[in-house]
């Protein structure tokens, strides 16, 4: 039996840690490793060595990037038990941070964690992140994981599991923000033998690493996750599409589907039941527009990434026209909690329309960059200037989220509760979770400019709005940045916006203007300062000013 | 999915290919597997040479223009052999405000090199990522596979040059 199987590792588990009197933790996630937190990893095992009571360990992601590698050392016995963490630990360090334990700590290494970035937190998806040792199923199954997928499977009907998930009512953490009940009920409702549950890991929204790091720190959270899934809507096969470019995080979800096929909790009969689940890993080849889901689908079938109009959605016609069920990395790894906990208890967070917690990665200027999990309704100011700590030199401007598809949140608006309708209103979107903090230094135009750049690359070239469109913007853009463009030009670009906005076959298209539309909303003086005749008394600009100002002196 | 089983002998007997058709083995050279070979003629040659494209197409009974478009639309895969080093500058959002502009105008400067550009004698190619999902260090760059975060644009300089020599040795 799977229960008792489990509950053998657990025991094994607490038994190896009982042992140990202290619990050295290096953070082996992608932000950590490449400053060398291997090194670390490798000086603190060997100087450990023969020292009895001390066990070293990789984990994934602590949360605070900037200042990695992280390392965490836990004590239950002498002078300082409990935990400690050290920031910008090098391999030189390794023997002082050993000579410490189960004495004063390493105080030139010390990271205060008695600061809001770490006690503002609600961590539900990463609660395991920088805990557990990403590449052994059994410290995940000591923490209770894979329990939601064996209660799914041996105590509850599909249905019941799609109550739960419609009861906490969790919205997709793509960026959309669907219901994820109504989703997994559409699915499930489709005939058919054949289905597919597809996880949606392909994040190429720039300055967003929420997704990686999951994946690299608790990759067996969005197994179970997507295993869940499968048994709710009925589907035996699963696909993880992963961007090529995070390589770290593919080997750690080889490693973790291999373990959970061994050990029995994926692949044929699921915990022992009559559930197959097996799920396969797609690698992305760098293609911003795969993250759509009809053109994620048609590169899983080894095609051009390219969207098609919907409906019909892939709930009824997916992966190879099969009904298909597609959700996000964050989804999925909200899932196992949540069918552990009860629907109502997930409820019993955030606000009334957005519940649960939501994962963001705060990066730009601001202190702490890095990787946090907040209840939903936390305000942007509490998130930018108590969890972030602030913008290190100067003023904070605004707020980005949503990457290419959001918008720029002015410093005024920080008051507002961060949900999906909240955002909206201010004309930017919850996006996957990237925010990037702008200070004074930052123009405006040039982050519209460079949102647009980024989007006339990325268009796949099937409609025409979006492929014509937002070349004609950038060019727009461009010539208004450089100081040489008029108000008709500025008439010509919101006309543009409004033009791909309502025309474009997908998403990318139709959210492509966002940037430039909120930063014209908030920052509207940013651009009349840079045209010839912005100014309202017919005066030359300021690129004009300069100009004349040049040619006095 | 149309499987087929019907070995093609490979172009020539080079060794790495025995690796690609390990990949269409593994995927029943399915047409579906078209995007997983590529990747692999990619690790394991560099860049997909007109050769690979036909053999591919043959093995995976995919047309040579369904290959050819899918080579050019994602942008991981090559068409053009790379530099002896490469130097991948991220210019996501986070890095881009940290300074990624800088940088590649600082290799182009001193290389003569823009993005997606190698330098005439082969030794060093210059690519651009959209994120590297390394926010919280930039900017970024990865040099030959190995991530360099919170760089100057003199450090990023000194650190190619570091490679460059080294490999000469």
């Amino acid at each position: 039996m799977m229960i008792e199987r489990f509950e053998e590792i657990t025991t094994e588990e607490q038994t190896a840690v009982a042992e140990h009197d202290h619990t050295v933790k290096v953070c082996v996630a992608a932000g950590c490793l490449s400053s060398q937190s291997d090194q670390v990893l490798d000086a603190l095992k060997n100087g450990v060595g023969e020292h009895r009571g001390c066990h070293v360990k990789g984990v994934g992601c602590m949360g605070l990037c900037s200042q990695g590698p992280l390392v965490a050392v836990e004590s239950k016995t002498g002078a300082k038990s409990g935990s400690v963490m050290y920031q910008n630990v090098k391999a030189e360090d390794a023997p002082d941070i050993i000579q410490s334990l189960g004495k004063k700590p390493v105080a030139r290494l010390e990271l205060k964690t008695n600061v809001p970035f770490f006690q503002r937190q609600t961590k539900i998806v990463l609660e395991n992140c920088g805990e557990i040792d990403p590449e052994r199923i059994e410290e995940y199954i000591a923490v209770e994981g894979y329990q939601g997928l064996l209660t799914a499977v041996t105590e509850l009907s599909p249905i019941e599991v799609i109550d739960e998930i419609v009861r906490s009512g969790l919205r997709g953490r793509g960026g959309g923000g669907y219901p994820t009940g109504l989703k997994w009920t559409t699915v499930a409702k489709m005939d058919g033998p054949t289905k597919y549950v597809i996880c949606n890991a392909d994040e190429g929204d720039p300055g967003a690493f929420m997704d990686r790091s999951v994946l690299e720190s608790d990759p067996h959270r969005v197994l179970e996750g997507m295993a869940i899934a499968g048994y709710a809507v009925g589907a035996t096969e699963g696909y993880i599409y992963v961007r090529g470019e995070y390589p770290l995080a593919v080997e750690r979800l080889k490693i973790a589907i291999r373990q959970a096929n061994r050990l029995g909790v994926l692949g044929s009969k699921v915990c022992g039941t009559t559930f197959d689940f097996n799920v396969h890993i797609r690698l992305g080849a760098g293609a911003f527009v795969c993250g759509e889901e009809t053109a994620l689908i048609a590169s899983i079938e080894g095609k051009r990434g390219t969207p098609r109009p919907r409906p019909p959605y892939p709930a009824e016609y997916g992966l190879w026209g099969k009904p298909t069920l597609i959700n996000n990395v964050e989804t999925f790894a909200n899932v196992p909690a949540i069918v552990r906990k009860g629907g109502a208890w997930y409820a019993g967070i955030g606000t009334e329309k957005s519940k649960g917690t939501k994962v963001f990665a705060l990066a730009g200027s601001i202190q702490n960059t890095g990787l946090i999990e907040v209840p939903m309704g936390m305000s942007l100011r509490e998130i930018i200037f108590e969890i972030g700590g602030g913008v290190p030199n100067g003023n904070c401007k605004a707020v980005q989220t949503g990457g290419p598809s959001g918008g720029c949140i002015p410093a005024d608006y920080f008051d507002t509760p961060v949900d999906y309708e909240s955002l909206k209103a201010l004309g930017s979107i919850m996006g996957s979770g990237g925010m990037i903090i702008m200070d004074d230094s930052s123009s405006m135009v040039d982050v519209a400019r460079y949102f647009m750049e980024f989007c006339m690359t990325e268009s796949c070239g099937k409609c025409v709005p979006c492929r014509v469109g937002t070349v004609h913007m950038h060019t727009l853009l461009n010539k208004i940045y450089k100081g040489e463009a008029r108000r008709h030009d500025l008439e010509t670009l919101e006309k543009l916006c409004d033009l791909v906005m309502n025309t474009s076959l997908c998403g990318l298209g139709q959210t492509a203007p966002n940037p430039v539309l909120s930063t014209l909303r908030y920052f509207r003086h940013e651009y009349m300062d840079l045209l010839v005749d912005g100014a309202e008394d017919g005066r030359g600009a300021t690129a004009v000013d300069a100009q004349l100002l040049e040619a006095q002196s | 999915m149309v499987s087929n089983t019907r070995k093609l002998e490979p172009p020539s007997d080079d060794k790495r290919w025995r690796i690609v058709v390990g990949t269409m083995r593994r995927n029943g050279f399915a047409r579906h597997s078209l995007i997983e070979t590529l990747h692999t003629v990619q690790e394991s040659f560099g860049f997909l040479d007109e050769e690979s494209l036909h053999y591919v197409a043959e093995s995976l009974r995919v047309p040579l223009s369904q290959v050819y478009g899918v080579s050019t639309f994602y942008h991981l895969f090559s068409l053009k052999p790379a530099g002896k080093h490469t130097c991948v500058t991220c210019t996501g959002t986070a890095c881009y405000i940290k300074g990624a502009p800088q940088l590649l105008a600082a290799i182009a400067d001193k290389h003569g090199i823009n993005p997606e550009e190698t330098t005439e004698d082969g030794n060093l190619s210059l690519l651009t990522a959209r994120c590297v999902g390394s926010c919280g260090l930039g900017p970024v760059a990865v040099v030959d596979g190995e991530v360099v975060g919170k760089l100057t644009p003199d450090e990023l300089l000194a650190r190619l040059q570091e490679v460059m020599d080294h490999h000469d040795d």
